[in-house]
């Protein structure tokens, strides 16, 4: 059995147990996710046509992912005809290289980054310290979660499981602040902190949440304005963004950025919109001397090629689907175990990482749909864990398993024996006493949580012929 | 949902069941509740012998081929059926939303999809294919209603069940706040990530006790297995019931 599981899938077993029974962090979790899905209802329901819209939006991102490699040369002679630098990164390695090799040339020291998962997908922070460079983190949540040595806990919300208390505290023990427990007061420490970062940062390093073709730009949308300050004040600038994140025309914005608020975090727009061009154009007062893209794949081009979950792709990160998931909402985000957490986490994971691996995740879901319903660009996320499930037992059946569904399948296969077969189940329930709760009990994995109803000593077959009996006699 | 004229009568149909396994060994009553409602309406009723399992559990663990030649005994034990009815939003949903899938490019596609379309779900049966919203049942008390996943989402039964309660004489029907929400049976899931799913399912029971409810009623038996085996165990008094077997109550 055990070449069948992976040190991943034994992790998640791990972790699943204790993070299930830390009942008061899952109800803090729970409310707090309740809270920006009812925002998003309300926000959801001023949309005229909420379907409508999510259609449009996904025809757009169909259009762009199916059409990628003229978008991105489109973004790229644009781009660049500004100045702007494109560096195409097949995988992880080279985007940490052109980086790094970036940084040393430039006599790069300090770095300041804002909110990318895409630097989380690469692990680039610790190249970077490992290098010798200082990298800031100046997102709030990703700021504590740094400070904390801590993953995002979610892609969206990286500190969402941490209460006021815990962030005081390690502000305290971090930063020598005096403990307190208001959120401003929390907020202006780490404020204080990273002003002077922007200021001595010979480099910023973002994300994107959108590419747009037409006119050569990215888009970032935020609520801190620490983005502006992280692209705006250090000379050079580097944003790492996956190469799905094209759009075709700017006016695509005018639907996708509402939508991305919408349904992240129930806001109409976030706080801040930026686009960027490339680097401070003659007579312009601000911006970066230099300003790079390094556009990544590190294997989405790999799901680029499954037809059958490409619109995967399609996906904006806002983070509905994990806020919905009552799976993510019992275990958290670390559990996972992953860059991306919850149900497209474990779509794209498997893609990602190997499917063996990684098909674990796709098994621990009771496929409910939330996520799927919540999706604002109709990715039919649940459909996919059921085809990651069918990919993986194709390629590599597991032995036990395999065998228990040729057992069944032969059973199903021959109604009168499984006739038979549930003429025995009143017998089952009278003998399962015995061993309830033991080693030898078949069905622990249920029973150690749960009762299991006993058998009707009368089945649904018997008890209909003797009332199709009563009534041929009845009728006589 | 195509919707026939309420106000012509309906001629009496040949419906014919599939009683999956679960209800067939540990809840034959909810059935034999189908099968008296269904009678009661005017409609005759059979169950083809040959009928087995769906094939969902196999499906779902990614064992497609197994799956299709478990629902290839199904396609042929239901071949003659006019329309097929089941208790389960669960197991109906695999035979009307993923046997197409299942057969897509083989065989058996085009016989798959014919079963499909004849396949219907219990309460959206009575309600959108018979027009019947008043089966004339009685039961008093306060209860509850759990929409199983299947039935909701792929489905979209959200509305048939509520309105044959809403037509119950002596019925109190509560909303709770996680109605919506997965109660953490899934199937093999349930066993294989029993720590997950027994979270799940203290949630769901907990929404369903904040309730006040005196029973849980859902038109899935699977999550009233998983429901009722939580709610057994840690509070013993909220009563698990389908929804046929109130519809059934006079």
């Amino acid at each position: 059995m055990s070449s069948f599981t992976s040190p991943a899938r034994n992790q998640f077993q791990e972790d699943a147990d204790r993070t299930t029974s830390d009942a008061p962090r899952r109800t803090a979790v729970r409310n707090a996710l309740q809270n920006y899905q009812s925002a998003r209802d309300r926000t959801g329901a001023t949309f005229t046509d909420w379907k409508a819209a999510r259609s449009a939006a996904s025809t757009i991102k169909h259009e762009a992912v199916n059409h990628l490699d003229q978008y991105l040369e489109e973004f790229e002679r644009k781009f660049t005809a500004r100045g702007g630098k494109v560096f195409w990164a097949s995988n992880s390695q080279q985007a940490r290289d052109y980086i790094i090799q970036l940084a040393k040339a430039k006599n790069v020291r300090a770095i300041v980054k804002s909110k990318a998962m895409t630097g989380e997908e690469i692990h680039l922070n610790d190249a970077l310290v490992a290098e010798g460079f200082g990298v800031v983190e100046s997102d709030l949540g990703e700021f504590i979660q740094q400070l904390k040595g801590e993953a995002p806990y979610h892609f969206v919300f990286p500190c969402m499981h941490l209460r006021r208390d815990e962030i005081s505290d390690l502000f305290h023990k971090e930063l020598g602040t005096a403990k307190t427990n208001s959120p401003e007061e929390l907020t202006m420490i780490a404020r204080r902190v990273l002003r002077r970062t922007y200021v001595e940062a010979d480099m910023g390093i973002s994300g994107a949440n959108f590419i747009v073709a037409d006119t050569g730009m990215i888009s970032i949308t935020e609520n801190e304005g620490n983005a502006r300050l992280t692209v705006g004040v250090p000379k050079i600038h580097v944003a790492l963004v996956g190469i799905e994140k094209v759009v075709p025309r700017l006016g695509d914005l005018a639907l996708l950025l509402p939508m991305l608020a919408t349904a992240g975090t129930g806001q109409h727009l976030t706080g801040y919109n930026s686009m960027y061009g490339g680097p401070r154009q003659p007579g312009e007062n601000d911006g970066p001397d230099e300003f790079h893209v390094v556009l990544l794949d590190n294997h989405r081009t790999r799901l680029l090629a499954d037809p059958e979950q490409r619109d995967a792709l399609h996906c904006i990160r806002c983070g509905a689907c994990l806020n919905v998931c009552p799976i993510f909402k019992n275990i958290g985000g670390h559990t996972y175990g992953t860059t991306y957490q919850g149900p497209i986490g474990s779509v794209i994971t498997p893609h990602f990482r190997g499917l063996q691996d990684w098909k674990h995740l796709s098994g621990a879901s009771s496929l409910c749909g939330a996520c799927t319903e919540t999706c604002p660009v109709g990715i039919d996320i649940h459909h996919h864990l059921l085809h990651n499930r069918r990919n993986a037992a194709a390629e590599k059946p597991a032995p036990g398993e395999s065998l228990l569904w040729k057992a069944f399948t032969f059973l199903m296969r021959r109604p009168a024996l499984y006739r038979l077969a549930t003429r025995f189940a009143p017998l089952g329930s009278l003998l399962h006493p015995l061993v309830e709760g033991t080693a030898l009990d078949p069905m622990i994995a249920w029973t150690s949580t749960r009762d299991f109803p006993a058998a009707a000593p009368s089945s649904f077959r018997s008890q209909f012929q003797k009332h199709q009996a009563q009534k041929s006699g009845g009728s006589k | 949902m195509f919707q026939e004229s309420l106000l012509l009568p309906k001629p009496p149909m040949r419906v014919s069941l599939f009683i999956p396994c679960f209800i067939d060994s540990l809840y034959p009553n909810v059935g034999m509740s189908m099968v008296r409602i269904l009678e009661r309406l005017g409609h005759s009723v059979d169950v083809p012998e040959g009928q087995t399992c769906c094939g969902q559990p196999p499906f779902n663990s990614g064992y497609w081929d197994e799956a299709r030649s478990v629902a290839t005994n199904q396609l042929k034990a239901f071949k003659d059926a006019d329309v097929i009815v089941s208790g389960s939003g669960s197991c109906g949903a695999m035979m009307k939303v993923f046997y197409p899938e299942l057969f897509h490019g083989h065989e058996q596609e085009a016989e798959a999809k014919n079963l499909a379309a004849k396949t219907w779900e219990f309460s959206e049966f009575l309600v959108n294919k018979l027009g019947v919203k008043d089966v004339g049942a009685r039961f008093e008390g306060r209860a509850t209603f759990h929409d199983g996943c299947h039935g909701l989402r792929e489905l979209g039964t959200k509305l048939p069940p509520r309105e044959l309660l809403s037509h119950v004489k002596g019925l109190e029907l509560v909303e709770m706040t996680e109605a919506e929400t997965c109660c953490g049976f899934g199937g093999t899931f349930a066993v294989k990530y029993p720590q997950i799913s027994t979270a799940m399912a203290e949630v769901k029971c907990n929404s369903i006790c904040e309730t006040k409810a005196d029973y849980v009623i859902s038109n899935d038996s699977s999550c009233l297995m998983q429901i009722g085996g939580w709610l057994n165990r840690n509070v013993g008094t909220v009563k698990c019931l389908h929804l046929a077997e109130v519809l059934v109550q006079q």
